[in-house]
């Protein structure tokens, strides 16, 4: 027996999750084998290819934002998380403190420049290894090498200014190395990291001027930092997004009409270009029990831009638009909203996800052959 | 792993080295781990135990298993959340085993994850290109 295909009306209402006053409704997905009797649904990549489409809405270094329509929220969801917690990058992990006359304690300066976010070569990073940390299995670990550990430097010694104004009461030209910047921390490579880090591509913090500890003449900081791979799901410093983030595209239904002053009002419930205002035309006055007889030139509201939407219900509180309008949100449709923290581009964070979740199953897959001999 | 190449001293800033004999091709685990299969399985219904996953790849395999039509049932759980522990729970007709369904979910999902990056790296390309043009105009 072929199968059952529903009528485009019922898979359009599957479609939409439906957001009522108080709750939300018609949440879990339906389309597995067996749900709906005689109908297919089983999985076919051909299907799935022509299905999905992938939008853009911007793309800059540090922001890309997409909608990825055609999946299922598992799916999205397993993006999304493997963004924040599992796309490696490398951060400062080991601080070995040579001399710190700061007011800043060791620990807290160390904390403080773990969480600065670093840049340089993406070849590089990709070639760089896991540095393995001592483990009551293993108490060695690895050591220090050209292609798991970075060496980063932080020698700043504050000292006065001669030349400063005697009138002067800003400490940053009364003394120099007053402040101390992400800036100053300096780049040692090593080995091979010659190669990869050289010019722009070296190793260096994305933001320059984060402030990481304060001097006064005599005090100085000196120290040898450490910087590994990791991922997020160990120590949030690793994760290589600010945050990655997705929504589902909202979907708002008029389903009889609003007219006149109750239009205005309609979209002031609305952020601006969500809902638009047209006049009734003459052929939609003429029809019968359209609700717009004798309406002709009054305004109508319109959908012109879901995209916009909030979905903050406002409209559903008010009693003149009761049973005449039906809000929801596309189930398949992920406005994804990736930022970066800048060693990578947005955009490829993306890709790294997919790749991350491919490899995945590939390993566990190696596992498996095991099982079946 | 790597090979010892200096001194213990982790005080000390470190010298060069080769890198390790072996290629790691996987970027995420250095060892494998196995799939543990839990007491009490038969050819159609076993529970597997994934260590080091959560909802990530739970969820995501649990969609993909559900696809298959062979498939009676399909769940996971992380049965306590200190433990980096994941039970996938499948039940088959007799046309096939929990096994062949939990590769072919797999295989599912690697499918779908080279669609996805096909079809985004043209869209970004695409776009890209579509800016670049009107930055132009």
């Amino acid at each position: 027996m072929a199968p059952l295909v529903p009528s485009q009306e019922e898979l359009d209402r599957r479609r939409i999750v439906d957001i009522n006053p108080e709750t939300v409704s018609n949440i879990p997905s339906t389309d597995f084998p067996g749900h709906w009797p005689g109908e297919s649904h089983e999985w076919s990549l051909e299907k799935f290819k022509n299905d999905l489409k992938i939008d853009f809405h911007r793309n800059e270094r540090f922001e890309a934002s997409f909608s990825l329509i055609g999946v299922d929220a598992s799916i999205a969801n397993a993006f999304r998380r493997i963004l924040m917690a599992e796309v490696p990058s490398i951060a400062i992990e080991y601080v070995f403190v040579h001399n710190n006359t700061s007011v800043i304690q060791d620990e807290v300066l160390a904390q403080r420049l773990g969480l600065i976010p670093l840049k340089g070569s993406v070849e590089g990073i990709n070639w760089m290894r896991w540095f393995k940390k001592p483990t009551d299995d293993d108490p060695n670990g690895s050591n220090p090498a050209d292609y798991n550990t970075i060496v980063l430097r932080l020698d700043v010694e504050c000292t006065k200014n001669p030349n400063a104004d005697p009138e002067e009461d800003d400490p940053r030209k009364l003394y120099k190395n007053a402040h101390v910047y992400a800036k100053d921390i300096t780049f040692h490579p090593v080995g091979r990291q010659e190669q990869f880090f050289a010019g722009d591509d070296a190793i260096q913090p994305v933001n320059p001027d984060i402030l990481v500890a304060k001097l006064r003449p005599g005090q100085s900081i000196e120290m040898e930092l450490h910087c590994i791979k990791g991922i997020g799901a160990d120590h949030a410093k690793f994760s290589p997004v600010a945050t990655a983030t997705y929504r589902l595209l909202p979907d708002i239904k008029i389903l009889r009409p609003i007219i006149g002053d109750d239009a205005k009002k309609f979209a002031k419930c609305f952020p601006s270009g969500v809902i638009g205002l047209e006049k009734v035309t003459r052929e939609e006055a003429k029809q019968k029990d359209s609700g717009y007889e004798g309406h002709e030139g009054e305004l109508k509201a319109v959908v012109v831009d879901p995209f916009k939407d909030t979905v903050s219900r406002e409209c559903l509180r008010h009693e003149e638009f009761q049973g005449k309008v039906k809000l929801g949100r596309v189930r398949d449709h992920f406005i994804f909203n990736i930022e970066s923290v800048g060693q990578f581009e947005s955009d490829t964070l993306f890709l790294e996800s997919v790749k991350v979740l491919k490899l995945k199953c590939a390993r566990w897959k190696r596992g498996l052959t095991d099982l079946m001999r | 792993m790597p090979a010892s190449v200096h001194s213990e001293e982790q005080d000390q800033s470190m010298l060069d080295a080769s890198a390790p004999q072996e290629e790691q091709t996987d970027i995420l685990e250095l060892d494998e781990k196995r799939i543990v299969v839990l007491p009490g399985s038969s050819d159609t219904a076993a529970s597997f135990q994934f260590e080091g996953e959560g909802h990530t790849l739970g969820n995501a395999l649990r969609y993909a298993i559900m696809k298959n039509p062979e498939v009676e049932f399909c769940g996971y759980t992380i049965p306590h959340p200190s433990e980096t522990k994941m039970n996938l729970r499948i039940q088959t007709y007799e046309t096939t085993t929990a096994v062949e369904a939990l590769e072919k979910g797999l295989d599912t999902l690697m499918d779908l994850c080279d669609v996805v990056t096909d079809k985004f790296t043209t869209a970004r390309d695409d776009f890209n290109a579509a800016q670049a043009d009107r930055m132009e105009a």
